[in-house]
């Protein structure tokens, strides 16, 4: 049987689609100033980054905020139960027709790749570029009518590990791109983000203990 | 790509369907909160700093005309018949009785200054012992080059430093605009001078006062600077926001004021400590830019390097100088030759030279402090010798990236003793060795060598040498400084200054390729990946329909 299940709350549509927004935007921003292309201008490049960096971290703060208020943080503890079941899924069950090896529920909606993913993605990815770009940003402040700055030796280091996260993230965005039209259906998953309702199967009866 | 419960109408009409429903409900709530939480980090990254208003209340203070305190005429030691200028000089003291004491403190007196120098010492330095890429030194010149000496009659090595009537007070106090120094004459007025005119009517140095010399060292026009000419006597702002004629139309001593004599702001050309200097900052503050961004940079950055984009906008620089083609002589004559503009090309006196308007500056890091080739230095020929060297790097703290003219020249080297030659150029006589009258290298060498008390081995030949000249005039209006790019980019103006990372410019050549792998490889899977979801699909539909038949 599928029931009709609102799988996503308004908060986490409202956070998923925002954070797509100022994602795209900070890597587009972004590889501009790195010199990959011009389309702003450079100094107009450096302010909407600038803007959109605070934007994404008042967002996460929210989000920091909401993840612990709702115990949604429980959903993305790695695990690696069936962690070998999901990997043979996506290389060799899709093309056979297999049947999702996990499955979704309100209470546990990501597969364990998933959860590896977005786990590595929230405490690892997200904080390099937030650090690092705090540090970009404020390595030089401006303090009593005068500039100060910390004690860092130029930014060659920062400006590395930012740029090296901004390739990973864009990496991540295009697998992510991609993997979402692997649902049920090519727009399952697209529609679910969307609208927060979904189609799930009811659990197998070998779970309802 | 649609899966297999679902046939290709419906799949369409579903994404259709969604499509809609996404652009026409939901978007609109989220674009005004997405545009809401973008406003207010746009709000929180360009905090106005009422920097309008500063700039307004020193452009009225700074455009105020000076009123005098006397009148000269009134007095009546001025009126009397002058025999020579040390007479004037004499009148001035007897009521300014301490100031002589001060100008004969003063580097425009001594044309030396005792400085501390790394790697010198305290070191005693100044015109008197060091040599540039112009005309090179005025040990032997004296008569010619020290026209432009604050005093009378500084002929030779002879000259009474401690006698304060030989004190110039005219040349820089004259307000009639008619004083002048006789060419060829060490310092003393030409005879066509009327003394009692100009002694009655001094005052306030005028920018014609501190031009006579400043905007013609090298003997024209703009030659040395680049950045401090006559045009700039009368110009727009297009040339100089603080001279313009039609703007503030700020005097020199305005920006360089003056205790005791003693004038604030210096020339590396010929100091070396980071003593007694000007700055914009000064009168604008550490942080006058709206961008905090912006002010970030005076961390590192100077202000003249974006708001001089360019020096020489009105009248060219000289930007090389080749003595080794001087001497040449047409049926036994020295002769000339002059480029479109009418700037010498070619002088038998002087050799070839190249000159610049309009001329983007070079950039280097400075600290203040800088060193100077000095009599008897020995110098390594492999690289261009450095005739001033700014010191500074982007790891030095006091340092910033300052814009630069860098005069190249081709000048005389004594090759067995290692060092630059000090060549007699000027003499009134021919026979005396001087270059100018003699026209032959090896005597003047000898001439000019002998006088400064320096070796000359009789072997002479040329050197590639360069001098500094941070640019601090011709500050153009705002909208004319450098934009971002200009330095934020693969061959921006900061091409060659490597030692640090800069944004825009600079990239690891590790990140770029492990960056574009990562991307490259995440659509590869995603195309094999695809592709064998495609076949799979096909496979199945075409198995359903067999199974249906
Ligand atoms: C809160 C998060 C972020 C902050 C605070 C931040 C901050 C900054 C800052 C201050 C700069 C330097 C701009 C300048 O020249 O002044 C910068 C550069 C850059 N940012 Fe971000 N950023 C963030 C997130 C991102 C994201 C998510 C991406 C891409 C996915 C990204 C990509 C880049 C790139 C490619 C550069 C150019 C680096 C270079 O060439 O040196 N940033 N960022």
């Amino acid at each position: 049987m599928k029931r009709k299940v609102y799988i996503y709350k308004a908060y986490e549509r409202f956070w998923h689609w925002t954070q797509a927004f100022l994602v795209l935007f900070l890597a587009f921003t972004g590889f501009e100033i790195h010199g990959s292309f011009e389309f702003f201008g450079f100094e107009h490049a450096v302010v909407y980054h600038n803007a959109a960096a605070v934007s994404f971290m008042i967002l996460i703060v929210f989000t920091i905020f909401w993840h612990f208020s709702t115990g949604e943080w429980k959903q993305y503890v790695p695990t690696t139960k069936n962690i070998k079941a999901q990997v043979q899924y996506y290389l060799f069950g899709m093309f056979k027709n297999a049947p999702h090896p996990v499955h979704k529920t309100e209470l546990s909606k990501l597969n364990p790749l998933q959860r590896i993913v977005y786990f590595l993605l929230k405490v690892v990815f997200i904080p390099l570029m937030v650090i690092s770009g705090v540090l970009y940003m404020f390595y030089r402040y401006p303090h009593n009518g005068d500039i100060a700055g910390i004690n860092m030796e130029g930014l060659s280091t920062v400006a590395a590990l930012h740029t090296l996260g901004a390739f990973i993230m864009i990496a991540f965005v295009i697998v992510h791109l991609y993997l979402i039209t692997t649902g049920t259906t090519v727009f399952t998953n697209l529609k679910a983000m969307l609208t927060g309702y979904e189609e799930l199967e009811d659990e197998p009866k070998q779970t309802k203990q | 790509m649609c899966d297999k419960s679902y046939n290709k109408k419906t799949c369409k009409h579903v994404f259709l369907q969604y499509t809609y429903y996404f652009f026409m409900k939901k978007i609109f709530i989220i674009l005004i909160i997405i545009n809401a939480i973008l406003v207010s980090g746009i709000i929180y990254f360009t905090k106005h700093q009422k920097q309008v208003d500063a700039l307004q209340l020193l452009q009225e203070s700074y455009s105020k005309p000076h009123t005098p305190s006397v009148d000269h005429t009134k007095f009546e030691i001025l009126q009397k018949k002058f025999n020579s200028p040390q007479e004037v000089t004499a009148a001035c003291l007897s009521c300014h009785t301490e100031r002589g004491k001060e100008v004969m403190n003063t580097r425009h007196w001594k044309w030396q200054n005792e400085e501390y120098i790394e790697g010198r010492g305290l070191t005693n330095l100044g015109k008197k012992n060091i040599l540039n890429n112009f005309c090179i030194g005025i040990g032997g010149n004296e008569q010619s080059c020290n026209r432009c000496h604050a005093g009378f009659g500084w002929a030779d090595s002879t000259f009474d430093f401690h006698n304060q009537h030989n004190i110039d007070c005219m040349v820089c106090h004259d307000n009639t605009g008619e004083y002048f120094k006789q060419s060829g004459g060490a310092g003393n007025p030409d005879p066509s001078v009327n003394l009692n005119k100009v002694a009655t009517q001094v005052g306030k140095p005028l920018k014609a006062n501190c031009g006579y010399c400043h905007f013609y060292g090298g003997g024209g026009n703009n030659v040395k600077h680049g950045d401090l000419e006559d045009a700039q006597l009368n110009c727009s702002r297009d040339v100089d926001v603080h001279m313009a004629k039609t703007g503030i139309n700020m005097e020199c001593v305005d920006c360089h004021t003056t205790e005791k004599h003693v004038i604030s702001g210096k020339m590396y050309s010929v100091s070396s400590t980071n003593t007694n200097r000007l700055s914009c900052t000064q009168c604008h503050g550490n942080t006058p830019h709206e961008l905090s961004i912006i002010n970030e940079h005076t961390v590192k950055v100077a202000c003249q390097t974006c708001h001089i984009p360019t020096y020489a906008k009105a009248n060219a620089t000289k930007m090389t100088w080749d003595w080794s083609t001087a001497c040449k002589l047409k049926n036994g004559e020295p002769y000339h030759e002059e480029d479109s503009l009418g700037n010498h090309t070619y002088l038998s006196e002087k050799g070839t030279f190249t000159w610049g308007k309009d001329v983007k500056p070079e950039y280097v890091w400075f600290n203040g402090t800088a060193d100077h080739y000095m009599f008897g230095d020995k110098v390594d020929t492999t690289k261009p010798i450095a005739m001033n060297t700014l010191r500074g790097s982007y790891n030095d703290p006091a340092a910033q990236i300052v814009p630069v003219k860098v005069h190249r020249a081709n000048q005389l080297f004594d090759p067995v003793n290692g060092r630059m030659i000090q060549p007699k150029l000027f003499d009134k006589e021919k026979g005396k060795g001087a270059l100018w009258k003699d026209f032959d290298f090896d005597a003047a060498s000898a001439a000019g060598m002998k006088y400064i008390g320096q070796p000359y081995s009789g072997t002479y030949t040329f050197v590639q040498t360069e001098s500094f000249w941070p640019l601090n005039h011709q500050v153009a209006p705002k909208e004319q400084s450098l934009s971002c790019k200009e330095c934020h980019s693969t061959n921006g103006r900061l091409a060659n200054l490597n030692d640090f990372y800069l944004p825009g410019r600079d990239q690891h050549a590790g990140v770029e390729l492990f960056g574009m792998l990562s991307i490259i490889l995440s659509f590869i899977g995603i195309a094999i990946h695809a592709s064998l979801r495609i076949r799979a699909h096909k496979r199945q539909q075409t198995e359903s329909k067999t199974i249906e038949q």
